[in-house]
């Protein structure tokens, strides 16, 4: 990636975070601190990595991205909206009855939204599904899925990823934002991970592990992960929950669900340009 | 005489080979659900899932977005309690076409206990939206049912079972349809509404009640949802009475869901014939419902109770 494409994709990112914190105060309620901190994940993979448009979103062999934590869906609308999938006018509609955007993805409501995610621990094994769909169907598109650490607390999850490793699936790369705060607090106070590249590898993955707001570092780990075969990849991503509005990083408070107040986002929008 | 998990795995058999759009997911129990024998002649499509109900039905939903038809096949139990919000919220909610065949339904399922007799099932599947909910009479229904079931896009969840049954239906007499019911025998005094292996006990007590001078109509309500209203309320214009019959709880069942028909739209007294409320135990089938009163001899005594109350 030239130094001309890394400032398209950072100024991308700012206005996904921009729209971030709009929807989020027109909402008055969402979680804005997770998807905050999987901006440069989502940007890169719709900007760098996937074969994906409005034009192609219903053929068979479209790449598709999971968001299993599906209630960092603020980010996943800034993306689709950018990408031409729906008007700016539905932000406003956000989480309001009769609206298109619902509080958690909805793929029969939105267009670009590959599964209902919103129940924790449910998309990664979608995501294997489309994976072994692909195979069996001899469809030679991608999946990408994205996890919260805190999310990784359920035991479907690991269910999912004991599978995927069984039957060698290197046309799935998932990705864990690993922000280190879940909902009520630190993931370290709940149920602590570590240590969890070594768990992952011990379940038979392809780990690699990035600073999860470092575009070059995305993309030196998306190179390596689609080389790999037999094997699924999983990118340990390093962010801050919150990541880019000062008073929202690194604190509980903002997770969900959670409204800003008008001074709020002004001050948010000033944090981040 | 043959079971209806068998029949499942027949019928699959069968129809795989017209057709390659379906595959089977298993969770570590192909011989309990009657697969086995469709694995053998099709191997490549069973997925072994492993003991991960949840996962599996998750997954069943990914495969599902690639344009195949899974079929779940697992215990009644683990399909509709231990994986029913990936059920609801991976297949159901997002309307995915993925079927779920349960076997091990109720007391049917004998020796293994109450850990493994689905007395909720009906009531949990019917109750989320998008799902539609079937339990065939026999394995000649169950065959006619599984294509109509393959051949409707959305999610459904089918009830095969686990003892040996009798066949009701000759082959090719029995069609399927959604929201339809068959009545199995005319009669003016009461109706039957029975599904899955009380379909058979139901026609055995309306051949009793005969003998003492009562015309019980019987009635398969092999579609649970969508219910064939149509005749169940012209069943009861008809006879005034109604006793439903399932090896299931009698809260949230099918029974209740002819109940919820006759509330609503043409009010009349029901007895209902069911596991009241309480959890099964090991034992053979045959005297199990004996213990638990949902055999012929039960529903013979509630259509007596149920005509008492006939105003
Ligand atoms: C099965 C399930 N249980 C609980 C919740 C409620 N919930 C929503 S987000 C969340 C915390 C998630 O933390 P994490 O995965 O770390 O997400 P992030 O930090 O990226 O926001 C919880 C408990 C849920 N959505 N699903
Ligand atoms: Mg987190």
């Amino acid at each position: 990636m030239d130094n001309k494409r890394l400032l398209e994709l950072t100024t991308i990112a700012k206005k996904i975070r921009s729209d971030i914190i709009e929807m989020n105060y027109y909402a008055g309620s969402g979680h804005p601190g997770g998807s905050l901190s999987c901006v440069e994940i989502i940007t890169y993979l719709y900007w760098e990595v996937m074969n994906i448009s409005p034009e192609i979103r219903t053929k068979a062999d479209r790449d598709r991205f999971i968001l299993s934590k599906g209630h960092s869906c603020l980010a996943l609308y800034a993306a689709l909206y950018q990408k031409g999938f729906f008007k700016r006018d539905e932000f406003k509609g956000l989480r309001k009855a009769g609206n298109m955007l619902q509080g958690h993805p909805d793929r029969l409501t939105t267009p670009g939204v590959e599964f209902n995610s919103g129940s924790l621990g449910q998309g990664i094994s979608f995501a294997v599904g489309c994976a072994l769909g692909a195979r069996l169907c001899s469809l030679s598109f991608m999946t990408y899925a994205l996890l919260g650490d805190g999310e990784l607390n359920e035991g479907q999850v690991w269910e999912a990823l004991m599978f995927a490793a069984h039957k060698g699936l290197d046309n799935l790369i998932a990705v864990i934002d690993y922000n280190k705060l879940q909902s009520d607090d630190f993931c370290e106070n709940v149920t602590s991970l570590e240590p969890l590249l070594d768990k992952i590898k011990a379940f038979n993955w392809h780990v690699l592990e990035v600073d999860g707001h470092n575009f070059y570092a995305l993309e030196h780990a998306f190179d390596r992960a689609r080389k790999i075969k037999r094997r699924p990849t999983m990118i340990i991503a390093h962010t801050v929950k919150g990541k880019g509005v000062d008073f929202m990083e690194n604190s509980p408070k903002w997770h969900g669900s959670i409204g800003l107040s008008k001074e709020e986002w002004n001050i948010a929008q000033k944090s981040l340009f | 005489m043959p079971t209806m998990r068998d029949a499942f795995g027949l019928a699959l058999t069968g129809l795989a080979e017209e057709r390659d759009d379906f595959i089977v997911l298993d969770p570590d129990v192909g011989g309990g659900t009657g697969i086995n024998v469709f694995k053998e002649r099709f191997p490549h499509r069973v997925i072994q899932c492993g003991i991960a109900e949840q996962n599996m039905m998750s997954m069943a939903a990914g495969i599902a977005s690639t344009g195949l038809i899974p079929i779940v096949a697992c215990y009644a139990v683990f399909a509709s309690m231990r994986a029913v919000e990936q059920a609801r919220n991976s297949i159901a909610y997002p309307n995915f076409n993925v079927k779920i065949a349960a076997s091990h339904l109720g007391l049917d399922v004998g020796p293994d206990g109450a850990t493994h007799q689905a007395i909720e099932d009906i009531a949990i599947m019917r109750a989320i939206p998008n799902m539609r909910v079937v339990s065939p009479a026999d394995p000649v229904e169950l065959r006619a049912a599984l294509e109509v079931i393959i051949d409707h896009y959305g999610p459904v969840y089918l009830r095969t079972g686990r003892s040996p049954v009798s066949t009701i239906f000759k082959e090719g007499d029995v069609g399927f349809k959604f929201g339809r019911s068959l009545k199995l025998r005319e009669g003016s005094d009461v109706t039957i509404a029975a599904a899955g292996v009380m379909v058979k006990r139901a026609l055995m007590a309306s051949d009793t009640l005969h003998k003492m001078g009562i015309q019980a109509a019987v009635l398969n309500i092999s579609s649970i949802k969508p219910i064939d209203k149509t005749l169940i309320i012209e069943c009861a214009k008809e006879t005034k009475a109604f006793v439903t019959a399932e090896d299931h709880n009698i809260i949230g069942g099918m029974g209740s869901a002819v109940c919820e028909v006759l509330s609503q739209h043409c009010p009349a007294p029901v007895e209902m014939v069911g596991i009241k409320d309480k959890f099964g135990s090991s034992g053979d089938p045959e005297e199990l419902i004996t213990l638990y009163g949902i055999d012929d001899a039960s529903i013979v005594e509630a259509v007596k109770r149920v005509i008492k109350r006939k105003r």
